[in-house]
């Protein structure tokens, strides 16, 4: 079963992935490195499936598209916050890290805690408890449902964001 | 009517729009560099097509900068194999990406960028719409010209009354974020107004602009005005303003009640007045970055070095934002200065600001600086600690080897 692993407020792209371990494109180098500073030990804990619960303002700061992809590449299922910061809620869905917003989830959880989640209708399940996440946009559904934003857009092109806009 | 950005946007796309909608519209340019740049050409060859306008893309080396490992060589040339497969015509290698895109006259009022950078909100100071993304979005702009937008509610910021001596632009920013929070201005804009703005210089309207991110802002405006039009050399600069405005809310700050304002380790809204963090020792003191190394904030630091030496513990990095901005500080003699100061004086670029070159911090080592972040890790060591200030107070805090208050500073 998924585990979760807990991480609190303002959770930044430095700390997903410092500076010193993004020159790279390569997804899998930047999936060993990720939280190497801020939880030295998460690249070799994750299980494939395994789910990130974090507080506010998730993945704040740098712009860097190395934090989603490095949280991808190191087995995360899907990231479930209180809140997002734009930019990464924005680059996650882009590559097809799945992301929920969800506050109440938070304070009812543990690190360790086993986790059953569906990506596609934001349900969560934890601890005996359901909780469900909000809806995301339009946009973010057209290209969940792609898979990445360049599938989308090579495929259908702006006409697919155009005709939910 | 609106906003600045919904001004802005109903201008581009030639109807009323309004906060809220989902828009694709144009964009003027594109920007990229070092670090966001591979990821985002690696997404654009995946589309497969042809580049949208090789003289709209901008490539900037700044991150790191010259290359300092094997590694980031590599991703540089990568960067530049696409350039000169592409035709893109607009290259840098002289100063940080906002800075440059500014000075080289990429930026107009009512215009709409985008950059592959956080910090692209930079060049809302001059009226432009422009918000940070990150390299696949950017790719999909490299390919169509285009991106989508959710037109955001704005909330308004006026900055009241006449900045006193030892307060600048950067204790108004790191105030509204203690005041707002780190997430205060998600998936907003923001627009920066009232006296204190108008009577700030563009280069001070930048630093404002700049740290309206740090607070979670998608863009932050500026009206343009006299001051924008003497600072683009054009008097042609269109008119824009908000015309009967909705503001998601209204925030006054009195600038003349201000002590300086630091934002402590380890989160950009842990702000405190200097007062109550005075004295604390520091191993480096940073001058530059996006948010202040241009020449107002040298022209300031300079000013206190003058016949003064740095404090023997105390490191101290002075980087430039650009070449235009070195060479300027070169010829009033600012870089002697820092210079004989006892100062590093580092190439234009980001330097020290994101812990990946020269300057990194070590273990337990405590650093001030004039850029805009401050989380555990981001100049070197985890165990490091950040604080954030304005250039008076990186200055004199030099000099005397711990946070000290410029005012009354001799």
């Amino acid at each position: 079963m998924a585990r979760i692993f807990k991480f609190g407020d303002g959770i930044s792209t430095d700390a997903i992935i410092p500076g010193r371990y993004n020159v790279t494109t390569d997804a899998t180098a930047l999936g060993k490195a990720c939280f190497i500073e801020a939880r030295p030990d998460f690249a070799a804990s994750v299980q494939p499936g395994d789910v990130i619960v974090g507080g506010r303002n998730f993945g704040c700061g740098s712009s860097r598209e190395h934090a989603p992809m490095a949280i991808k590449a190191a087995g995360i299922q899907a990231v479930v916050a209180r809140s997002f910061a734009r930019i990464f809620y924005r680059n996650a869905i882009n590559i097809g890290l799945p992301v929920i917003q969800c506050d109440a989830v938070y304070d009812a959880i543990e690190d360790g805690d086993p986790i059953a989640i569906d990506v596609h209708s934001g349900s969560i399940a934890v601890n005996g408890k359901m909780f469900q996440g909000e809806t995301p946009g339009p946009v973010a559904v057209a290209i969940m449902e792609a898979g990445t934003l360049i599938d989308l857009i090579k495929t259908r092109g702006w006409a697919a964001i155009e005709e939910v806009s | 009517m609106g906003t600045l950005t919904e001004e802005i946007f109903s201008r581009r796309l030639g109807r009323d729009v309004h906060a809220g909608e989902i828009v694709v519209a144009p964009v003027d340019y594109a920007m990229a560099h070092d670090v966001t740049g591979p990821l985002a050409i690696e997404a654009f060859r995946h589309l497969e097509v042809p580049l949208w306008d090789p003289e709209r893309v901008i490539l900037v080396f700044d991150h790191i900068l010259p290359a300092n490992t094997v590694a980031s060589a590599g991703l540089h040339k990568l960067v530049r194999d696409f350039a000169t497969e592409y035709g893109v015509t607009h290259v840098f290698q002289e100063g940080i990406c906002h800075q440059l895109m500014v000075e080289k006259g990429f930026i107009r009022p009512g215009g709409i960028v985008v950059g592959a950078d956080s910090h692209s909100t930079t060049y809302g100071a001059l009226g432009c719409f422009a918000a940070g993304f990150g390299s696949t979005d950017i790719a999909v702009t490299f390919a169509t010209g285009r991106t989508w937008f959710r037109v955001p509610e704005t909330i308004r910021i006026n900055l009241r009354g006449a900045l006193p001596p030892g307060i600048f632009p950067k204790d108004l920013a790191l105030q509204v974020i203690r005041r707002l929070g780190a997430e205060g201005a998600n998936y907003l804009a923001v627009e920066w107004g009232g006296e204190a703005v108008e009577a700030m210089s563009v280069d001070e309207r930048l630093t404002l602009a700049n740290l309206t991110v740090d607070f979670g802002g998608k863009a932050g405006l500026c009206e343009p005005d006299e001051q924008t039009r003497i600072y683009l050399g054009d008097a042609e600069v269109a008119d824009l303003h908000p015309v009967a405005p909705e503001y998601r809310s209204v925030v006054e700050v009195d600038a003349q009640t201000l002590e300086p304002q630091i934002a402590c380790p380890p989160a950009i809204d842990n702000v405190q007045d200097l007062s109550t963090v005075e004295g604390t020792q520091l191993d480096e003191v940073f001058v530059g970055s996006c948010a202040n190394g241009r020449i107002e904030d040298l022209a300031i630091v300079a000013g206190y070095f003058e016949g003064r030496q740095v404090h023997p513990r105390t490191r101290t990095i002075v980087v430039p934002a650009s070449k235009q901005i070195y060479m300027e500080a070169l010829a009033r003699g600012y870089i002697q200065t820092f210079m004989e100061a006892g100062a590093l004086v580092m190439n234009a670029g980001c330097g020290p600001c994101l812990g990946r070159q020269h300057g990194v911090l070590g273990p337990g080592e405590r650093a001030l600086s004039t850029s805009n972040r401050n989380y555990a890790g981001r100049m070197g060591s985890p165990q490091a600690e950040i604080y954030l200030a304005n250039p008076a107070v990186a200055a004199v805090s030099a000099l005397a080897g711990a946070i000290t208050d410029p005012r009354g500073f001799n």
